[in-house]
């Protein structure tokens, strides 16, 4: 089995601005989205020869990508809960690693503020399957499906839970420092720690600043061969690795599944560092994207990444080491908490801020000599969870 | 000798003062509280609690079980199958439903009685709930409560046997619902106390002491229905019983629970009862019947169970306005979350033991025992990935530990906040499930929990399901 290394370069991107975008269709979104990365890569829209569309909610099938107008290539919808936008990506770079497709196009859209309802559309609640189970079982809405993650983590490591909550008040503390730097976020306000302790609980332990923003977005990449790369553009990123790791619901039905890591993420990530050659990713990775869909799971995911000792993250959060000047910063787009989380576009948000910052060019929130990114996307919830992981670096070994 | 041999009961654990009801209306009202059905109870959830109460764990050779009601969830659908699905009974047994009548309860427990008797069936069960409603501001607001009783008739290990019986009927309107009303009306009071209600029960006493050959003083405790205390007091008066053999008839804790009233007291009773007490049980509603009891030395077994006593202390107040949005007195505003849709029939259908009983499964190769979410029925164990290796695994019975929890304040509820545990069953296998009858303050991570059968939802039809409960409150 050979591995992804080094076969396929991303050269181009383009995201939009998240938020609620009441003014903007699924199409309109798609538009500039698509239109930045043509820009960025200088191709044109006919140089595609394939496209891969990630959404949930906001459409069925390739023919959601039709306001590209796009002349009769092939085209797929992927969808992978809220890893659908790396779906998407990682469907576009196996295309182009066969050796199939030169130059394709990954794109990812949500329109989640056009429900009228707060939260997100679909099965409105975690247990809700479009066939035909809702209602049957309970359901419960998706903070409380990770605010499990926080009630569990507190317990094993005898926190006490405002000392737990403190904690991950400083998490959303960071990333909205971060989002406040960056004019493409949902929200660009900064918080205090005490803010979002008293702020109202959503799903206790979890409170308001410990959720995502529900938001309207897209992003796309222009993804092509790395032999080609550099005809394209002369600092192209580079794909050490991608994995993606689906679990069989064990955190619902076994009691092994300990609700303090997620084994998806644990999968994921240690297949990832084996193809990108990765031995101490704490000390290899320069800069990481990670699914703070909410607080908690940020701080798992330290853990289960290997960015932190496990059951120490706590230590890790105090010191500093994920913030824009540590040794490891995360979420220096200001994260799925403060860009925002239109689930389609998630996984590529992540990759369009990793692909500034690997190429230098991330301004205010630029870390210094980036070598290797990562980006880190989950969907579903702890116990039955889709993990993905890229890896990303500025040279070809 | 047929008789009662075992009994159980069920009261909710939600009691409305009725001082909050007095504030309400600045109106005179009744000394003290009524048990109040939770937002995920009904008849049937509380007569499955009674019933699996008077089980206690075995559902052996028990071949009938009759269900006695005024408050059915369901106009036409029997309530007896599912109480029988969701306690697990066998598919021959068989199921009734007695209704339409406060007497139906001990009509339930004639028939039962008679069946045993004549042998058609080992033991059967006879459970009765009643949830009525009282229009707001009026006087059986105040007086009705919720809750359930039940008894299992036999002719092994009885407790107490029934030496006979003597019934009259009676077509006096005294109490009525008719089919579109959702609330209970009734005739001036004088007039039912006067005409129907003393001497009805007059006729059905006087006639089952001359058919026994046995008087007043020969019993040391009699049980019979009223719709009050102050009706229950003066009939007691009239027949010349003595306070101390007079069951008290529990109104003031948990009020009048309809069909379920008489077997809620007589249950108490049977608590109380020591080996060769002659008891003297009065059903009242569309005329009466009268029963005379013996206990026997098996009663003494009774004691070691919990009692009526230990129900009526597991309890929380709550006030009006819950009571109001409970029993969908009061339109409120819906949840802000999109509408769930309607479970699909096939799906529960499918899914059948899981909903009733909560059937898992357990991997005859690994042991592993597995709950699979509704609807994502499996064939390969998660643990071994053995394929088609599982038998049959019910976890309603099995107690468990919350191993995480979480209150959601989005979750669509009638008491809000949801919450929402993880259980992991202490002989293994977990379920991620919404929990009940708790205090949301008080759960935590080791909880010590068992699962309830609950209503998760109303739409076209009702959807049930089951909950955990922590074991203490």
């Amino acid at each position: 089995m050979e591995s992804i290394r080094d076969k396929v370069a991303i050269v181009g991107m383009g995201c939009t601005k998240f938020g609620e975008r009441w003014d903007m269709g699924v199409g309109d979104l798609l538009v500039e989205a698509a239109y930045e990365a043509f820009k960025d890569a200088g191709i044109e829209p006919k140089d595609v020869q394939a496209a891969w569309l990630g959404t949930v909610f906001s459409g069925i099938s390739g023919i959601t990508l039709a306001p590209l107008g796009l002349q009769y290539i092939p085209i797929s919808r992927v969808e992978n809960m809220c890893a659908t936008g790396s779906e998407a990506l990682r469907a576009a770079s196996y295309a182009v690693a066969a050796g199939v497709v030169d130059v394709a196009l990954a794109i990812g859209v949500e329109k989640l503020k056009d429900t009228g309802v707060t939260g997100v559309k679909g099965p409105g609640l975690v247990g809700d399957n479009p066939d035909g189970t809702a209602g049957i079982a309970p359901g419960y809405s998706a903070p409380a499906s990770f605010a499990y993650l926080a009630s569990r983590y507190f317990s094993e490591y005898k926190m006490k839970p405002e000392d737990g909550r403190k904690l991950l008040a400083e998490i959303a503390v960071k990333n909205h420092y971060n989002g406040s730097l960056n004019p493409k976020a949902h929200f660009s306000n900064l918080i205090t720690v005490e803010q979002a302790m008293k702020a109202p609980i959503v799903a206790y332990p979890l409170a308001l600043f410990d959720c995502c923003g529900v938001s309207d977005g897209a992003a796309a990449a222009i993804v092509t061969r790395a032999d080609m790369a550099k005809s394209f553009r002369p600092d192209p990123i580079y794909i050490k690795a991608l994995s993606l790791a689906v679990g069989a619901r064990q955190g619902a039905m076994v009691q092994d599944y300990d609700f303090v890591h997620l084994e998806e993420n644990v999968r994921a990530s240690r297949n990832a560092y084996a193809d990108a050659g990765i031995k101490d990713p704490r000390k290899e990775i320069s800069m990481a994207e990670v699914h703070d869909c909410f607080t908690v799971h940020e701080m798992i995911v330290y853990e289960d990444l290997g960015f932190a000792k496990r059951g120490r993250a706590k230590e890790d959060i105090e010191a500093g080491t994920f913030t824009l000047k540590g040794d490891l910063p995360v979420n220096t787009d200001g994260g799925l908490k403060c860009f925002g989380h239109p689930l389609g576009a998630s996984g590529l948000r992540m990759m369009y801020e990793v692909y500034h910052q690997l190429r230098g060019k991330a301004g205010p929130r630029q870390v210094k000599n980036p070598r290797l990114g990562l980006t880190h996307n989950l969907g579903g919830n702890a116990g039955t969870g889709i993990a993905t992981v890229f890896i990303v670096g500025n040279e070809k070994s | 000798m047929v008789g009662i041999t075992a009994i159980g009961a069920h009261i909710p654990m939600y009691r409305l003062n009725l001082d909050e009801i007095g504030k309400m209306w600045q109106t005179r009202t009744m000394k003290g509280e009524k048990a109040v059905a939770g937002y995920d109870e009904d008849a049937i959830t509380m007569a499955v609690a009674a019933t699996l109460d008077c089980m206690n764990g075995s559902g052996k050779d028990i071949n009938a079980l009759y269900f006695a009601t005024t408050s059915a969830p369901y106009k036409e659908k029997q309530s007896a199958a599912t109480i029988a699905g969701a306690t697990d009974l066998g598919r021959e047994c068989h199921t009734a439903d007695f209704t339409n009548s406060l007497r139906a309860g001990s009509i339930a427990l004639k028939a039962a009685v008679a069946e045993v008797k004549c042998g058609t069936v080992k033991q059967a069960i006879v459970t009765a709930a009643d949830c009525r409603k009282g229009a707001p501001q009026g006087r059986f607001e105040q007086l009705f409560g919720d809750g359930a009783a039940a008894v299992m008739v036999g002719s092994n290990n009885v407790i107490a046997t029934v030496d006979d019986s003597y019934s009259i009927f009676s077509d006096f309107t005294d109490l009525w619902r008719l089919d579109d009303e959702a609330f209970v009306q009734s005739a001036d009071g004088r007039f039912v106390d006067l005409v129907g209600y003393i001497p009805i029960m007059k006729e059905a006493i006087s006639g089952i002491m001359k058919k026994c050959s046995l008087t007043a003083n020969d019993f040391a405790k009699v049980v019979f229905y009223a719709h009050d205390g102050r009706e229950h007091a003066d009939l007691a008066k009239k027949m010349g019983f003595s306070p101390a053999q007079v069951q008290e008839p529990l109104f003031a804790q948990i009020g009048n629970t309809g069909t379920a009233a008489a077997l809620m007291m007589l249950v108490a009773a049977l608590e109380g009862a020591a080996p060769n007490d002659k008891i003297l049980f009065v059903g009242y509603g569309d005329g009466a019947d009268a029963f005379v009891l013996r206990a026997t030395e098996a009663i003494s077994r009774v004691r070691n169970t919990e009692g009526m006593k230990d129900r009526l202390a597991r309890k929380m107040p709550i006030d009006y306005g819950k009571y109001l949005h409970w029993h969908n007195l009061i339109r409120v505003e819906p949840p802000t979350l999109p509408e769930r849709s309607e479970p699909s029939l096939i799906t529960r259908w499918r899914d059948r033991k899981a909903v009733a009983a909560l059937y898992g499964v357990k991997c005859k190769n690994c042991g592993t025992a597995q709950f699979p979410p509704i609807g994502q029925k499996i064939r390969i164990c998660v643990h071994c990935q053995a394929k088609d290796q599982f038998e049959d695994y019910k976890f309603s019975d099995k107690k468990g530990k919350l191993f995480s929890f979480a209150l959601d304040q989005l979750q669509p509820t009638k008491n809000p906040p949801g919450v929402n545990g993880v259980v992991d069953f202490d002989e293994g296998g977990r379920l991620i499930c919404e929990l009940t009858d708790c205090d949301p303050s008080k759960v935590s991570v080791g909880m010590p929990v068992e699962m309830t059968f609950r209503k998760m939802g109303k739409g076209k039809s009702i959807n049930y399901f089951w909950k955990g409960k922590p074991m203490a409150l």
